[in-house]
C-alpha cells in the first residue's frame, strides 16, 4: 500500500485513524478570503445545465423522473453523467441527473406512493417481490406495533417516526475510502470477524458477525461501482482529485443504498485540504483548479435525490437530503481546524449561487480566526445558507473529529451513530394532561384514563403533576416504539456501506425529540403568573382557555419563564433516561422540529398561551412569533439557557433579521453579526440558523417564484429553496419574528 | 425612596445607535413634537412603566459578552432621556463602574445645569440636528433651537465625542441652502466624530394612527439612497471647506 510519500506518518498507518492523519498533516489557515477564485468556465456550464434541469424538475411538481424498474443498490445503475467532458468529479445515483431511484427495503408503500405522486407506475414485479418474497422494514414494524402505538401515531402526539423510510442520521466516515482505499478497509473488517469467534456464539455475536459480513460485501460492491466509472479505488488516493473522487464514490454508494432522512457527509473540508495543499505546493494544480474540484463535488452533493411521498414532504418540506458538511471548529491542541478548503467550501455559495444543499454547517468557536469568522458572516448576509453550531460545547463532549448529522446531531465520525427518533408533540401532551388522557380534538381516550382537571381555574402545581405523570407514559411508549422500529431497520434495511465505514464498536444514541417547547412553556407561565380558566365543551373536554392578567413569555431573557423551559427539558430527558433501549443505546433529546412544527400545530387544539387550534407551533426552540419583544439578544439569551447536557441531540434556533438591522454599512453588518455569534455561543447557545432578508422579498417570491430560483432560507436545522416550500410553510416563515428596528 | 425611571421599552440588539451592539433603553416622555417622530408613543411623560436603576442595570449587564465582542454598550434613547437625567446618571454610573460604554441619544433640548453630572458618565452623544433655521426648527419640532445650540457648544467645551444625525425630509431639510447652514453650525466642533444623514421614513406612522393622532407628513415621500448620498456629500464637503478656512 502506498500513500503520497510526503505525508507525515503516524498511528494512522498502523490503524484506521483518520483524525490522527488530519492532525499530523493539515495546515491551519488564519488569513482572510482574498485568495479565493471564481468559477471556471466548465463549472459555469455544468451549473447552467443543472439549473435548467432543476427548473424543469420544479415545473413538473418536484420530481423530474423516476426509474421505476431497477431497485437501487450500490451497483444497480450504469454510470451517469451531467457532461462527462466537463466533470472533474463523476458519479450519479442513476444513469441521469435528478432521476430518482426506488429503494423498497425501507418500505414498499413509500415507493408506491412516491411513484403515484410523480405520475409514474411502479414496476409490478418490484411490488410482487416486496409483497410476496421479501419483507420490508415498514412491514416488520407494523407487524409488531402495539394497538396503543398505532393510536398514538394516529392522534399525532408522536409522529415522523422512521417506520416507513430510511432512518438516516448515520454518517459513514467517507474519508476512510480516500485515505486507505477499499482493500485496506476490507482487511480491517476481516480482522474484526476473527475477533468475534467465541466459545459460545450468542444472539448478539451472531448479529454482529452477520453485519460485518454484510459490510464487507458492501465494500466490494463499492469497488465494483467505481470500476464501472473507470476507477480503481482499492488503494489510497494519490492526489486531490482522486481523494475527492474516492470520497464522493463512498458517499454515492451510501445514497444509492439508503434513502435515509438525513444523509450527511461528515467533516470533509479540512481532510481534503491536506490533498489540495499538497498538490498546490507541488505545483500540480492552481488555486482555480482547487476551487473547481470543490465546486464540482458540491454540484454533485446538490443533486442528491430521493423518492418521497406527499405526506413526507409536508413534514420535511422542500425535498431536503441533509447532506450536512461540518466546517471549521478548533482542535484539542488549540490549533484551529479552519483551512483554506473551509473557505473554498463556503465559496461555492458564491460560485454556484445560494442553495440549501449541502447543508453547510460552521462549527463556531470564539477562538476561530477572525478572517474566517468575517467571511462566514459575509456569506450568511449574502446567501442565508449557513447554520452555526457551537464547537466550544460540542468539542467538550465529542472531541475534535465529530460531524453533524442532519441538523444538530453531533457524532464522532466513524465511532458513533444514532437511532433517529423524530419527535413528540409536548403541546398536545400538556392538553392530554389537562383532559385526563383524552384527545382534545377527537375526544378519544389515547393515554391511560385518569381524572381530568375539574377546577374553575388551572393551578400550576396541579397541572405540573399531571403533566409529569403524562410524560411518564409518553416517554415509555415513545422509547418502546423506537426500540421496535430500529430493531426492524437493522434487520431489513441495514446500512451496510455506511456501517462499513465505522469502527466495529460504535456508541449508539437513541435520539428522541420534542416539538412545541415554547408553547408549553408560555402555557405553564400563563397558568403560574396569570389566571387561566379552562373552557369545556359538551363532551366535557377542555377546548379553550381564558387568560386573565399578564405573564412573562419565553424569548425575552426573563428568568421567571426561561426557567420553566429548562425544567420541562430536564423533566422529559430524565424520563427518557429511565427507559430500556434497543442495543443499549443512550437516550438523547433534541429541541428541533424541522418544518414539522406546521403539521404538529395543525393537529393541536387551543393552548393556554393563547395559541389557536391549528396554528403552527414555533420551530425548534424558537419563541412563539411576536412574543419576543425585547429584541434579538434577549431571545438568544433565553435560548442559550436551555441545557445542552439535557438535549445532547441539539437545540435549534432559527433567527431572521433584515439587513438594515445589522448596521448601516456592509463592514459594520459583518462585524456585528460576528459579535452576535461570538456572544451567543459564549453564553452557551448550541445552534443558530441565520437568515438575513427582507420580508417583502419573500412575499414577492411567493407570487413570482420564477424570479427566485435559488432563493435559499434557513428553517429549523436545514436550508430550503423557498419556492419549494408548501404555501402553509411559506406563510409560517413569513409570519415569524423577523428582527428589525426602526 | 428608590429612584425609578419611566421607560417605554427595551431593545437588546441595537446596531444603529452607537458603535457595536447596543442595548437600548427608550425613556418615556419628550418635550419635542417632531412631525416625523417614529416613536410618537414615547411623548407622554406619564406613559411607560417604572423601573429601578438596579432592574435596568441587570438587563444591561446580562449582555456584556455581546458588548465585549462588538465594542458596544448601552444607549439611552427615548423620548428625551435628559428629562429623567437623574435616573440616567445613576444608570451610567453603574455602567462605568462595570466598564460598559455609555451613549446618550438626545435632542440636546435641555438646560446645561440639569445634565452636567450626567455628561461626566457619558462616553458618546448621539445628537439629532432637526433644522438650522429657527422658524423651521419650530415648525418641525415645536420648540426653538437656542437651548440645543448651547448644549452643542457645551459638549465641545468638555470634549465628549458627538455623532450627529441629520434626518433628510424632502421639502423640509433637503435644500442645498439648509444643508450648508447645517455644516456652518457644525464647523469648529472638534468633538464631532461622525455625521450620518438618515432618510426620513414613515414606518412610525402606525403609532400615530394607533393613538388617534393626525400624521402631518402623509404627503412626504421617502428619499432615495441617491438623495441621501448627495445630501451627505454636500454636508461633508462644505464642512471640510469651512474647517480648512479656520
Amino acid at each position: 500500500m502506498t500513500y503520497p510519500n510526503n505525508f507525515i506518518r503516524g498511528n494512522w498507518n498502523a490503524e484506521i485513524d483518520v483524525r490522527n492523519f488530519i492532525q499530523l498533516n493539515y495546515t491551519p489557515y488564519t488569513g482572510d478570503a482574498s485568495f479565493l477564485q471564481g468559477p471556471t468556465e466548465a463549472t459555469k456550464k455544468l451549473w447552467q445545465k443543472i439549473s435548467t434541469l432543476m427548473e424543469e424538475e420544479r415545473k413538473k411538481g418536484g420530481v423530474l423522473d423516476v426509474d421505476t424498474h431497477i431497485i437501487s443498490t450500490i451497483c444497480s445503475h450504469a454510470p451517469g453523467y451531467i457532461d462527462q467532458d466537463l466533470e472533474k468529479i463523476v458519479g450519479l445515483q442513476t444513469d441521469q441527473p435528478l432521476k430518482r431511484s426506488i429503494m423498497p427495503f425501507g418500505g414498499l408503500r413509500m415507493v408506491q406512493k412516491g411513484c403515484d405522486a410523480a405520475g409514474k407506475e411502479l414496476d409490478p414485479l418490484v411490488a410482487e417481490i416486496f409483497t410476496k418474497y421479501r419483507k420490508t422494514h415498514n412491514q416488520g414494524v407494523y407487524d409488531v406495533y402495539t394497538p396503543e402505538m398505532l393510536k398514538v401515531k394516529k392522534a399525532g402526539i408522536i409522529t415522523g417516526l422512521p417506520d416507513a423510510y430510511g432512518r438516516g442520521r448515520i454518517i459513514g466516515d467517507y474519508r476512510r475510502v480516500a485515505l486507505y482505499g477499499v482493500d485496506r478497509l476490507i482487511e480491517e473488517k476481516q480482522a474484526e470477524l476473527t475477533h468475534l469467534e467465541y466459545d459460545y456464539i450468542d444472539y448478539e455475536t451472531t448479529r454482529d458477525r452477520e453485519e460485518i459480513r454484510e459490510q464487507i460485501l458492501a465494500l466490494k460492491e463499492l469497488k465494483e461501482m467505481a470500476r464501472l466509472y473507470g476507477f480503481d479505488i482499492s488503494g489510497p488516493a494519490q492526489d486531490a482529485r482522486q481523494a475527492i473522487q474516492w470520497l464522493y464514490f463512498a458517499y454515492l454508494g451510501a445514497v444509492k443504498e439508503q434513502n435515509g432522512a438525513a444523509m450527511s457527509i461528515g467533516r470533509i473540508s479540512t481532510f481534503l485540504d491536506i490533498y489540495l495543499e499538497n498538490d498546490l505546493r507541488q505545483g500540480r494544480i492552481t488555486e482555480q483548479e482547487a476551487q473547481e474540484l470543490i465546486d464540482h463535488l458540491v454540484i454533485k452533493l446538490r443533486i442528491v435525490r430521493f423518492l418521497r411521498t406527499p405526506e413526507y414532504d409536508k413534514l420535511f418540506s422542500g425535498d431536503p437530503t441533509w447532506v450536512t458538511e461540518s466546517i471549521g471548529g478548533m482542535g484539542l491542541d488549540g490549533r484551529t481546524l479552519v483551512t483554506k478548503t473551509s473557505f473554498r467550501m463556503l465559496n461555492t455559495l458564491f460560485n454556484l449561487g445560494p442553495a440549501p444543499e449541502p447543508n453547510l454547517t460552521v462549527l463556531w468557536s470564539v477562538y476561530l480566526p477572525q478572517g474566517f469568522k468575517e467571511f462566514c458572516a459575509k456569506v450568511s448576509i449574502a446567501t442565508s445558507s449557513i447554520q452555526y453550531e457551537s464547537d466550544d460545547i460540542m468539542r467538550y463532549h465529542w472531541g475534535d473529529d465529530y460531524g453533524i448529522a442532519c441538523c444538530v446531531s453531533a457524532m464522532r465520525l466513524g465511532k458513533q451513530m444514532q437511532f433517529f427518533g423524530a419527535r413528540c408533540n409536548l403541546a398536545k401532551a400538556l392538553l392530554y394532561a389537562l383532559n385526563g388522557g383524552r384527545d382534545e380534538i377527537s375526544g378519544v381516550q389515547v393515554a391511560p384514563m385518569f381524572a381530568a382537571v375539574d377546577t374553575e381555574y388551572l393551578d400550576y402545581e396541579d397541572v405540573w403533576k399531571r403533566f409529569d405523570m403524562l410524560l411518564d407514559w409518553l416517554a415509555r411508549l415513545y422509547i418502546n416504539s423506537l426500540n421496535l422500529i430500529h430493531y426492524m431497520h437493522d434487520k431489513y434495511a441495514y446500512e451496510r456501506l455506511q456501517m462499513a465505514l465505522h469502527d466495529r464498536e460504535v456508541f449508539r444514541t437513541m435520539a428522541c425529540g420534542i416539538a412545541g417547547l415554547s408553547v408549553v412553556t408560555d402555557s405553564l407561565s400563563a397558568i403560574k403568573y396569570a389566571k387561566v380558566k379552562p373552557i369545556r365543551d359538551s363532551r366535557n373536554i377542555i377546548i379553550d382557555f381564558e387568560v386573565q392578567g399578564d405573564y412573562p413569555r419565553f424569548g425575552n431573557n426573563d428568568e421567571r419563564v426561561d426557567s420553566i423551559a429548562t425544567e420541562i427539558v430536564k423533566l422529559f430527558m430524565n424520563k427518557l433516561r429511565k427507559q430500556r433501549t434497543y442495543r443499549h443505546s443512550t437516550p438523547t433529546l433534541s429541541i428541533l422540529t424541522i418544518t414539522s412544527n406546521v403539521v404538529y400545530g395543525q393537529a393541536t387544539g387551543n393552548t393556554p398561551d393563547g395559541r389557536k387550534k391549528g396554528e403552527p407551533l414555533a420551530p425548534g426552540a424558537n419563541p412563539m412569533h411576536g412574543r419576543d419583544i425585547n429584541g434579538a439578544l434577549a431571545v438568544l439569551k433565553s435560548i442559550a439557557k436551555l441545557p445542552y447536557e439535557y438535549a445532547q441531540d441539539g437545540i435549534s434556533y432559527t433567527f431572521s433579521i433584515i439587513p438594515k438591522a445589522l448596521g448601516r454599512e456592509e463592514q459594520t453588518r459583518i462585524t456585528n453579526l460576528t459579535a452576535l455569534l461570538d456572544g451567543y455561543f459564549r453564553e452557551g447557545g448550541h445552534h443558530i440558523n441565520v437568515n438575513v432578508f427582507e420580508k417583502e422579498m419573500l412575499l414577492d417570491a411567493m407570487e413570482h417564484p420564477e424570479k427566485y430560483p435559488q432563493l435559499t432560507i434557513r428553517v429549523s436545522g436545514y436550508a430550503v429553496n423557498f419556492i419549494r416550500l408548501t404555501r402553509e410553510q411559506q406563510l409560517d416563515v413569513i409570519n415569524r419574528t423577523i428582527h428589525g428596528q426602526i | 425612596m428608590t429612584l425609578t425611571g419611566r421607560i417605554h421599552s427595551f431593545e437588546s440588539f441595537g446596531t444603529l445607535d452607537g458603535p457595536g451592539i447596543r442595548f437600548i433603553v427608550f425613556m418615556q416622555g419628550c418635550p419635542l413634537r417632531c412631525l416625523y417622530c417614529h416613536n410618537r408613543d414615547t411623548w407622554d411623560p406619564k406613559g411607560g412603566n417604572e423601573f429601578t436603576v438596579d432592574q435596568v442595570f441587570q438587563k444591561v449587564e446580562s449582555y456584556r459578552n455581546f458588548f465585549a465582542y462588538s465594542g458596544g454598550g448601552l444607549t439611552v434613547s427615548g423620548g428625551e432621556p435628559t428629562l429623567q437625567a437623574e435616573f440616567v446618571t445613576e444608570l451610567f454610573k453603574r455602567c462605568h463602574a462595570s466598564g460598559i460604554h455609555t451613549a446618550l441619544d438626545t435632542s440636546g433640548f435641555v438646560e446645561i445645569g440639569r445634565v452636567k453630572e450626567l455628561l461626566k458618565f457619558t462616553d458618546l452623544i448621539l445628537l439629532d440636528i432637526k433644522h438650522s433655521e429657527e422658524n423651521k426648527h419650530l415648525e418641525i419640532t415645536g420648540v426653538g433651537s437656542q437651548k440645543i445650540k448651547k448644549f452643542m457648544h457645551y459638549t465641545t467645551q468638555i470634549g465628549i465625542p458627538l455623532w450627529i444625525r441629520y434626518v433628510l425630509i424632502p421639502g423640509y431639510t433637503d435644500s442645498e441652502e439648509t444643508l450648508k447652514e447645517t455644516a456652518f453650525l457644525l464647523c469648529n466642533m472638534a468633538n464631532v466624530k461622525k455625521i450620518e444623514v438618515l432618510p426620513y421614513h414613515s414606518l412610525g406612522k402606525y403609532k400615530w394612527e394607533r393613538l388617534g393622532e393626525n400624521y402631518k407628513l402623509n404627503h412626504v415621500r421617502e428619499p432615495s439612497a441617491e438623495d441621501v448620498h448627495k445630501a451627505s456629500r454636500i454636508l461633508h464637503d462644505c464642512l471640510s471647506l469651512l474647517n480648512k478656512k479656520t
